[in-house]
């Protein structure tokens, strides 16, 4: 469905972003990406739907194929129009829009009227708190519930294949939990998924296939289930190997400090 | 106190059409984050065209023409400047306009000249008195159609698709594009829709008790600035409020323009500033305004 080629984005002609990335989005599947900060996740999902300008990036080299249609150099809407919906990082919910006019909002791109009835119908069944919460500013509502309404105002649109940027970020495990439930439930639907994610046991708990982003490069992929068990993923991203610790501790403290100064 | 009343209704009507053009003012900033200067030359390109294109075609037709031409004007300054201009700096777009709208006064100026060119409002020059109330019929009728066209507005902006797109793309343009939402779009309707509500503005702002379309009319138009900007940049309710306050306040001063003759004649005309400052010194961000207005 998705395929992606040794793809190079840069930002402002300098910052090499991503480098030489290939994957790809089987139809029906749950891919999950990982990595850390700055491991060029979230400039992956820029370039897939369109917005790498906003953020001065560039596609250097490589493609970006959803079946025969190449999406780089295309406009958000003419990706969303295609199929491709994301659900951005730290959810971007419009706060002072009520919940249903944020889910109208989200289907601005679907011009068919009958598939965003049936949409609407498909997200309030899906998740209930959105209908009982509809007048309400968007603002107001949970941090779970602002992730369940930005993930319905994405299916809105009827996507083909769904994006999403960290939906863990910043939520308690039981809501985690349940977001990793809903993400099997959007593809036992039909939707393809593309989950971009910090969290690896809900990640790789949920999804098919599986990438390890590390500056800017895939250093593993494979099997979800399989990847969970190698020794790097179970090290860096499940944090199953005590020996490790003292050693990740000082890492962090390292970016911290290049964090400050930066 | 009927004076009092008088110059209160006077105020309503004015204010009604400073809001007007505040209103236009306050959705360019939000769709395209521009802080618009051209408002007071396409206010006077309006009224020139509507009075122009009266005496040939008549004056209900001429005043379609003048809003055509006005909207299209304001859509032209977006597509080939502001929307080219994407990511330059609020105060270089701003002073860009300021550009643009000298080069539309100039060549108004030249066309005008020291004539007064008359628009033949069908309601005539005549006023309405309710006992000892009174009001120019131009005025009047000015704040039907401004009450209709404001309630449109805020209609269109809380239920139509327009405005839900229009209000997602303020508030965060980037997931506004991810849904799929064209900011393009969304901020070239924005002019349109401003050069409209500055046309209507102007047809009325031209007739009774002014004398017609003199280069004067730009002033009016400027002094909507201080309506905009003391309800609060990004809000129309605040453009509605601010426009009535301003329109009220500066009808006031020019009615008890003897009793305040200290102040020097033509008092009222700086009011509106006046009353911005005021306002701002105590609300920095206006009445209704977002307290934050720069994006991260």
């Amino acid at each position: 469905m998705l395929s992606i080629d040794s793809l190079h984005v840069t930002y402002g002609g300098a910052v090499q972003a991503v480098r030489g990335v290939s994957m790809e989005v089987p139809d029906g599947k749950v891919v999950a990406v990982l990595g850390s900060n700055g491991a060029g996740k979230s400039t992956l999902l820029r370039t897939i739907s369109g917005t790498l300008r906003l953020h001065r990036g560039k596609v250097d080299a490589g493609s970006v194929r959803l079946g025969d249609l190449d999406l780089v150099g295309r406009d958000p809407g003419q990706i969303v129009r295609a199929g491709v919906v994301q659900v951005p990082e730290g959810r971007r919910i419009f706060g002072r829009l009520t919940v249903e006019e944020n889910l109208r909002a989200g289907g601005m791109g679907n011009k068919d009227k009958a598939a965003k009835a049936k949409a609407q119908e498909r997200v309030f069944e899906m998740f209930p708190v959105l209908k009982e919460r509809s007048s309400q500013r968007g603002g107001l509502l949970s941090g779970g519930e602002q992730q369940m309404l930005a993930i319905g105002r994405a299916l809105m649109a009827s996507p083909k294949l769904l994006l999403l940027d960290e939906p863990s970020l910043g939520l308690a495990p039981r809501i985690i939990g349940q977001i990793g439930e809903v993400i099997a439930e959007i593809n036992r639907q039909g939707t393809s998924v593309l989950l971009v994610e910090q969290n690896a046991t809900m990640a790789l708990g949920v999804a098919d296939l599986a990438y390890v982003l590390d500056v800017g490069e895939v250093s593993l992929s494979g099997d979800a289930r399989e990847l969970a068990q190698t020794d790097e993923v179970q090290r860096l991203y499940l944090g199953h190997d005590g020996e490790q610790a003292p050693l990740r501790t000082s890492a962090v403290s390292g970016k911290k400090l290049s964090r400050w100064t930066a | 106190m009927t004076q009092f009343l008088s110059l209160l209704l006077n105020g309503v009507s004015l204010g009604a059409l400073y809001a007007l053009i505040a209103l236009g003012f306050v959705i360019i900033f939000k769709a395209s984050e521009v802080v618009s200067f051209t408002h007071g030359s396409l206010l006077l390109l309006g009224a020139y065209t509507i009075a122009r294109a009266s005496d040939s075609i008549g004056f209900f037709p001429a005043v379609l023409v003048g809003l055509a031409v006005t909207a299209l004007a304001a859509v032209l300054v977006e597509r080939l400047i502001i929307n080219r201009l994407r990511g330059a700096a609020v105060i270089s777009l701003a002073i860009v306009t300021i550009g643009v709208d000298i080069i539309i006064l100039t060549e108004m100026i030249r066309r005008i000249g020291s004539d007064i060119l008359n628009v033949p409002h069908p309601w005539g020059g005549g006023s309405f008195r309710l006992g000892d109330v009174g009001i120019s019929q131009n005025r009047l009728v000015a704040i039907a159609v401004a009450a209709v066209l404001i309630g449109l507005f805020f209609a269109a902006f809380k239920y139509s698709n327009w405005g839900i797109a229009m209000r997602a793309s303020a508030e965060d343009g980037e997931t506004a594009a991810l849904m799929g939402i064209k900011q393009g779009q969304v901020s070239a309707l924005a002019w349109v829709v401003a050069g409209i509500l500055a046309a209507v503005a102007a047809l009325f702002l031209v007739g009774s008790p002014t004398p017609g379309v003199t280069p004067a009319a730009y002033a009016v138009g400027l002094r909507a600035f201080p309506a905009a900007i003391l309800g609060g940049l990004d809000s129309t309710g605040g453009a509605l409020v601010g426009g009535l306050l301003i329109g009220i306040a500066e009808a006031l001063a020019a009615g008890y323009q003897d009793q305040l003759l200290f102040l020097g004649r033509g008092f009222s005309a700086v009011v509106p500033f006046i009353v911005m400052i005021a306002v701002l010194m105590f609300r920095p961000s206006g009445l209704f305004g977002t307290k934050e207005l720069t994006r991260v």
